[in-house]
């Protein structure tokens, strides 16, 4: 989490901080960091072959790596102060419709844009309802995230819908240079957002329009297009990630295909330090407070501690991250 | 009104973090009594009544309320006692119905459970008493604002309100609804209801109110009846300028050199119910015009609609003579015009970002290269304006809302000035900064309208728009009463035109002995 990008390069201006809150403002900044940290360390002592690459690439990544691809779009929508709480059902309509593509004889290239196209899709109608009609944003999401699922299953028959497909296969199995898809794939998203955040005139109009929307608009930024720019994304990201979900199982499950992710998204860039309330975005920190949720989940259930026991350290960490935040102030 | 006062105080004072809001404020009002009271932003009116009604504690004074020493706790402590206030923006609750609103917290109860048919048969009465019939049933939100205040209003004189205090309830109401409302007033009154009547429009403090309180920089200036101070007086008093005047007038004379200059901008008769009813302004090349006018009188509104901030409903601007209608700001700021809002926190600055993604806003559609920021060309003109406004910071990282009021300006203003406008629109720039950086600010406008900038400037302070501007349109209930020009630009001739809504006299001609002259506070 070393860049909140609100900034740009550090200078000794930035680094100027009246000492006395430097230790909140360090929890705030830095604290998912320094728990996934004390998380790794415990492991590396504690668990037998955690220090492997295949525990760390093949398990403790690879289970992060879905939640941590949609927390990315979380981040920008919650970046326009917003929120998108479709996401899972996006996941599972996305993942319908690509098992579907290949089921019909397509090439799985097609299912993919076919099944990102119906997600961006889905994204163009919660940025329509939000800019357009000024719904709120949870309302708005609201209404894909219930019927969302019932498009997906009724698109399924309501019934598994079992594939055998290596190119699609490929993107929840596959590897490339010895990593896991799954993981490769969060860290191009990462990568890319951090670039588009830090460096493209979207990036600015992003945080400008979540900061001050008022302002924004009389600077000139298209304020709307920028927000609905965010929920494209987010749909879209949501997409990619029920395509990797179905390529692991090789079948499209409707009726579970990322169910509750949005709650687990919102949790990534929560306790990454960034405020739901917009003009902020930490693409290090969400994918960092993503992997310690569950490096803390995996950690908990290996140590014998009862699954919901497990939830309950989970949401007392949410709290202190979420404490820590409003302390900083 | 000889009878003895129902709510009376004095000697009052508030101060927020050192900074005083109140000094020494007093002011009275009799049952019966209709009392305007009256003041610039930051006078101190909003302060004055959240201290009588509890939502702030005095820091001294003595308020006398019914006979009583009172010092109420909390808006529902003074409600109860008979003090009610209705603000400007309704407060009541939107999504319940009207009878509700009115009956709220001591609604009639049968058998532990609400008596709605007795709730909407009172809540009926009560409106009906203000001659305003209306299903009580439905929600208040579907009612137009002026129902909502006499829904408002009919629920304060349900707790049996002695006195009730009015802020700006006039402010977002049409014409006929007004009249509807100081009806209202004037029944109450004629009941033996005190009423303390807050509004910028002069012509309805004069049709409705018995006395009157004028507050300037947290002081009582005046409190006359309202027959005894004429409206230039009441204008003067306001804004702090005696009639000794005349000497201060354009003490520049780039008026003769932009006459000949070819019009840039615009408005005609922009219209929109009821805050723009015809206000006209030219802007010629080079020409720093101003804005004057009363709260309320439609600057700031004129000013975002030809930036395309709001929409009107009638009227044309034209830019280099083409007629134009910018839908947004991004149209106006592609025709190379800058805005820069009045109110700086809620409009201006992008708190959490940097000066330096603050500073090119506006620019950033010019700074794209395959939509990647030029961050070498961002850098060069961000340290280029850093110097040229002599902006104070440790460094363009800096977030900008640690700066200081005036140096946050100077990057707005910086913002605009990146963009290389050839009309830029400044509304109170220079409110709430310091000498230093209002003094640097007038210097800045004035160079660079000499570089040709052409400049509309709104301001509350004459004084300013005296000594900046080469002609000043004065704008009254959202029309242009009057265009002032070189010489005839005065404090004088331009409160007469925010009081009387005609640029009768100019300066030069001596005012005669108009009812004004004879009057003093």
């Amino acid at each position: 989490m070393t860049e909140t990008a609100t900034a740009g390069p550090t200078s000794p201006a930035a680094t100027r901080r009246p000492t006395g809150r430097s230790w909140t403002g360090f929890a705030r900044q830095y604290g998912a960091a320094a728990l996934l940290v004390l998380l790794l360390a415990y492991n590396a002592v504690f668990t037998r072959n955690f220090l492997s690459w295949q525990t760390l690439m093949d398990v403790q990544l690879r289970q992060a790596a879905p939640v941590a691809i949609v927390a990315l779009g979380m981040a920008l929508v919650i970046a326009v102060a917003g929120i998108d709480l479709s996401v899972g059902s996006v996941m599972a309509i996305a993942g319908q419709v690509g098992a579907l593509t290949v089921l019909g004889g397509l090439p799985p290239a097609l299912a993919v844009l076919l099944a990102l196209a119906v997600a961006a899709a889905c994204g163009v109608f919660n940025g329509t309802l939000v800019v357009r009609y000024g719904v709120q944003p949870i309302i708005a999401t609201l209404i894909l995230f219930i019927a969302g699922r019932g498009i997906a299953q009724l698109l399924s028959g309501g019934k598994l819908t079992g594939f055998r497909n290596p190119g699609l296969q490929f993107l929840g199995l596959g590897r490339i240079a010895g990593v896991p898809m799954p993981v490769m794939l969060m860290i191009v998203v990462a990568a890319v957002l951090w670039f588009v955040v830090r460096y493209t005139g979207y990036g600015r109009t992003l945080l400008a329009t979540g900061g001050n929307t008022a302002a924004a608009r009389l600077a000139g930024v298209r304020t709307g297009r920028v927000t609905m720019v965010a929920y494209i994304a987010s749909a879209a990201l949501a997409g990619l990630v029920g395509l990797v979900v179905i390529g692991i199982t090789a079948a499209s499950d409707a009726n579970n295909v990322g169910l509750g992710v949005e709650l687990d998204a919102i949790a990534a860039v929560a306790v990454s330090g960034t405020p739901l309330t917009g003009g902020r975005i930490s693409v290090v920190g969400t994918v960092v407070g993503a992997v310690m949720l569950r490096l803390l989940q995996n950690t908990l259930i290996a140590q014998g501690v009862p699954r919901e026991i497990a939830q309950i350290v989970t949401g007392v960490v949410i709290v202190v991250a979420l404490f820590l935040q409003r302390r900083a102030r | 009104m000889a009878q003895e006062p129902l709510l009376r105080c004095s000697g009052m004072d508030k101060s927020f973090a050192g900074v005083p809001a109140l000094r020494d404020v007093h002011m009275s009002v009799a049952a019966g009594e209709v009392r305007a009271l009256i003041g610039q932003n930051g006078a101190g009116k909003s302060t004055l009544i959240k201290v009588l009604t509890g939502v702030y504690r005095r820091d001294a004074g003595q308020v006398e309320f019914a006979g009583n020493p009172v010092d109420f706790t909390s808006t529902q402590d003074a409600q109860r006692n008979g003090l009610a206030t209705i603000y400007q923006e309704v407060n009541l609750v939107p999504y319940r119905s009207v009878a509700e609103n009115i009956c709220i917290g001591r609604a009639r109860r049968r058998f532990g459970l609400i008596d709605w048919k007795a709730v909407n048969a009172e809540a009926r009465e009560r409106l009906a008493a203000l001659d305003v019939h209306v299903d009580v049933t439905r929600p208040l939100v579907e009612y137009p604002i002026a129902t909502q205040q006499m829904t408002a209003i009919a629920r304060a004189l349900s707790f049996d309100a002695k006195l009730v205090i009015m802020d700006e309830p006039t402010s977002s109401l049409a014409e006929r609804e007004v009249a509807t409302l100081l009806d209202v007033i004037r029944r109450l009154r004629d009941e033996g209801v005190a009423i303390v009547f807050v509004s910028h429009r002069l012509d309805e403090l004069y049709a409705v109110c018995d006395t009157i309180t004028v507050l300037r920089d947290g002081r009582t200036v005046a409190d006359s009846p309202i027959s005894e101070l004429s409206r230039y007086d009441l204008v003067s008093t306001m804004l702090g300028r005696e009639l000794t005047e005349s000497e201060r007038r354009g003490q520049h004379v780039g008026a003769t050199a932009t006459a000949a200059a070819p019009t840039v901008l615009e408005a005609r008769d922009l219209r929109r119910a009821p805050v723009l009813n015809g206000s006209s302004v030219t802007l010629r090349r080079g020409e720093v015009v101003g804005l004057a006018g009363l709260l309320g009188s439609g600057r700031s509104e004129t000013a975002r609609a030809l930036f395309g901030a709001d929409p009107v409903t009638d009227g044309e601007i034209h830019r280099d003579g083409e007629p134009v209608r910018f839908a947004s700001p991004q149209e106006a700021i592609r025709a190379r015009i800058g805005f820069n809002s009045e109110d700086r926190k809620g409009e201006g600055i992008i708190p959490d970002l940097s000066v330096r993604e603050n500073i090119t806003l506006a620019l950033l559609p010019r700074l794209l290269r395959r939509g990647i920021v030029d961050r070498g060309r961002q850098q060069e003109i961000v340290d280029r304006f850093i110097r040229r406004l002599d902006i104070k910071l440790a460094g363009p990282d800096q977030k900008i809302s640690e700066l200081s009021g005036g140096n946050q300006q100077k990057v707005l203003l910086a913002r605009w000035l990146c963009t290389d406008p050839e009309v830029l629109i400044l509304d109170e720039p220079t409110r709430g900064i310091d000498v230093g950086a209002k003094q640097e600010i007038q210097n800045l406008v004035r160079e660079l309208a000499d570089d040709g900038l052409s400049v509309l400037l709104i301001s509350s302070e004459l004084e300013e728009l005296i000594t900046d501007c080469d002609r000043v349109v004065v704008l009254r209930d959202g029309a242009t009463v009057a265009e002032l020009e070189g010489e005839d630009i005065s404090e004088k001739s331009m409160l007469h035109a925010m009081a009387e809504g005609t640029a009768a006299t100019g300066s030069r001609q001596p005012s005669g002995s108009r009812e004004e002259d004879e009057v003093h506070d």
